[in-house]
């Protein structure tokens, strides 16, 4: 178990393997983070929650580096990966997206192949020869509890499956390159009641091997999913805990507000 | 329906008129340009159907109306586009690629922008008297085939990078996200990705340039192509002409037997686009079927 220092009052956490550290992340003038400090214990569901525009998808894309490709972007403040600076001049910025994987909020498939969307990741990374491509694709897909419905039409293209299991295909493809790490914006946001049960689901069997980030505005979904909650508000982030306790025993009277939906 | 049930819709039937108006009125215009060109195509291939024949693709210009063909001018316009097409595709789109792909906004490449739109609008014959003092004196190249493809690769550049650069931007930023975000370079996002995508756009570009690159005839004539030559060139250095040039040549006589030949001519020229689009028709068929 860790201390976090820059948490008052400190919790006692499971070894950590991201963190922030009093990061800010500044859109031209506008700053979008304010000196947040977010722990991710390994191996478990963070869910950061907040109203429309807090910033909580501009600090989890801090953690794989995708801010980079916005214009005017500018941070400060650190950002740790099992302590090692992410943002350090001899970090490959490629390679940390490759060991930490993202799932967007609307499900975007290659337009290719099912076989081909989740193969080509690892194949253009070097991760696997070209014949271990049909047993990775298929532990992948049966990880992301795809590989039932489409084990028969693996060269259809992605963009013929539904909503739902384009979504479990993005999951697949991304699980595909073996990550440490989840990140997921709004993964079920665009998508049904069903859909998103079978998502969370999914998430519960994940759980066991790697470490979701989750950013939900869907308050039952980050009680329902995540061992941790954090909870942003206008760039700050306001508490963080354990889920159970930043529900039902908030320490902020904005976290109170926010969880009992007075207000976002 | 009168208006007494819907009190609150008084001008729908005015409306409803307005808008049949409007559609016909579009279509109207459209036929209207269907039916010039279809006039245009009838009184030519009324004109030039009689002329053509395998020996009329077979020979080469004559005086006399009757031996005449237009294989020089043929086998110079094969040339022609092939070389041309060698030139201008590769490096078009890999501009179009670098602007849309890598380059950051800025002074240098708002520059560089500017400078091909303006270019696109150059006068052709601008680029014959370029093509002129560069290629065929500048670099020695002659009034070859190989400085007439240069000089039409300029004159087609510029349209080429920008239907590049609009099919490119086409593509939707989250494909390239989803790809980078699975540790690809952006180079491996745009050639596995973006590129194939934009694939059927930049064709279109590509035929489009090129549909123009055949029919003009004022700068080759400026870089000195040739309107009567009994060969038809064995290498890129070689002397040549091209269909428009003799198109124009033989329309311009006064015997009404060289009209007709003038107008099987452009006939042949019709059939050359044809295939081009044909081309490119299939190979977007097979690079859709492929995703």
């Amino acid at each position: 178990m860790q201390e976090t220092p820059d948490l008052k009052p400190p919790l006692a956490l499971p070894e950590l393997i991201l963190e922030t550290r009093a990061l800010s992340i500044f859109y031209g003038a506008n700053e979008a983070v304010k000196k947040v400090s977010l722990p991710i214990p390994q191996r478990r569901i963070t869910a950061i929650i907040g109203p429309s525009g807090c910033g909580k998808s501009t600090l989890l894309r801090a953690f794989n580096r995708m801010n980079e490709f916005l214009a005017e972007v500018r941070m400060a403040g650190e950002v740790r990966y099992r302590g090692r600076n992410l943002y350090a001049p001899d970090v490959d910025p490629v390679e940390v997206r490759a060991r930490i994987g993202m799932v967007f909020q609307k499900p975007n498939p290659f337009p290719k192949s099912i076989f081909q969307n989740v193969a080509w990741a690892p194949a253009i990374n070097g991760l696997a020869a070209k014949r271990e491509l049909p047993e990775l694709v298929e532990t992948s897909l049966r990880q992301a509890n795809l590989w039932d419905e489409v084990k028969d039409r693996l060269d259809a293209s992605g963009l013929s499956l539904s909503g739902g299991q384009q979504q479990r295909l993005c999951i697949a493809r991304a699980l595909a390159m073996k990550p440490e790490i989840i990140l997921m914006d709004e993964p079920a946001s665009a998508l049904d009641p069903i859909s998103t049960a079978r998502i969370e689901d999914l998430l519960f069997e994940l759980k066991e091997r790697y470490t979701i980030v989750i950013v939900t505005h869907n308050m039952q979904q980050a009680a329902r999913v995540s061992d941790y909650t954090a909870f942003m508000d206008l760039g700050v982030m306001v508490e963080f805990g354990e889920t159970d306790q930043v529900f039902t025993r908030p320490r902020e009277q904005r976290t109170e507000d926010y969880v009992t939906g007075r207000f976002g | 329906m009168s208006d007494a049930a819907w009190p609150g819709l008084p001008s729908l039937a005015r409306r409803h008129r307005r808008a049949a108006l409007a559609r016909r009125g579009f279509a109207l215009l459209t036929w209207l340009g269907v039916a010039l060109l279809a006039v245009l195509l009838l009184r030519v291939g009324r004109q030039g159907f009689a002329w053509l024949d395998w020996g009329f693709l077979t020979s080469f210009p004559s005086r006399f109306p009757a031996q005449a063909g237009v294989l020089s001018a043929l086998a110079g316009t094969l040339w022609l586009i092939g070389l041309t097409a060698l030139f201008s595709v590769p490096i078009g789109i890999a501009a179009a690629i670098y602007l849309e792909e890598f380059s950051r906004p800025g002074r240098l490449r708002s520059a560089i922008e500017v400078n091909i739109a303006n270019l696109a609008g150059v006068p052709s014959i601008v680029y014959g008297l370029l093509g002129l003092a560069f290629f065929v004196r500048g670099l020695n190249l002659g009034r070859s085939v190989l400085a007439g493809a240069l000089t039409m690769s300029l004159l087609i550049l510029p349209t080429i990078i920008i239907a590049a650069r609009e099919a490119l931007k086409a593509v939707p930023q989250s494909l390239r996200q989803g790809a980078m975000a699975l540790g690809a370079t952006r180079w491996q996002a745009v050639r596995h990705h973006a590129l194939p995508s934009a694939l059927p756009g930049i064709l279109t570009g590509i035929i489009l340039s090129l549909s123009r690159a055949i029919g003009e005839a004022a700068p080759l004539i400026m870089i000195g192509a040739l309107t009567y030559i009994a060969f038809t060139p064995d290498g890129p250095l070689d002397d040549f002409t091209a269909l428009p040039i003799q198109i124009y040549n033989w329309a311009s006589r006064p015997q009404k037997d060289f009209h007709g030949l003038a107008a099987a001519g452009i006939l042949v020229l019709l059939a050359v686009l044809l295939l081009m689009n044909a081309a490119a028709v299939a190979i977007r068929y097979r690079s859709q079927r492929k995703s």
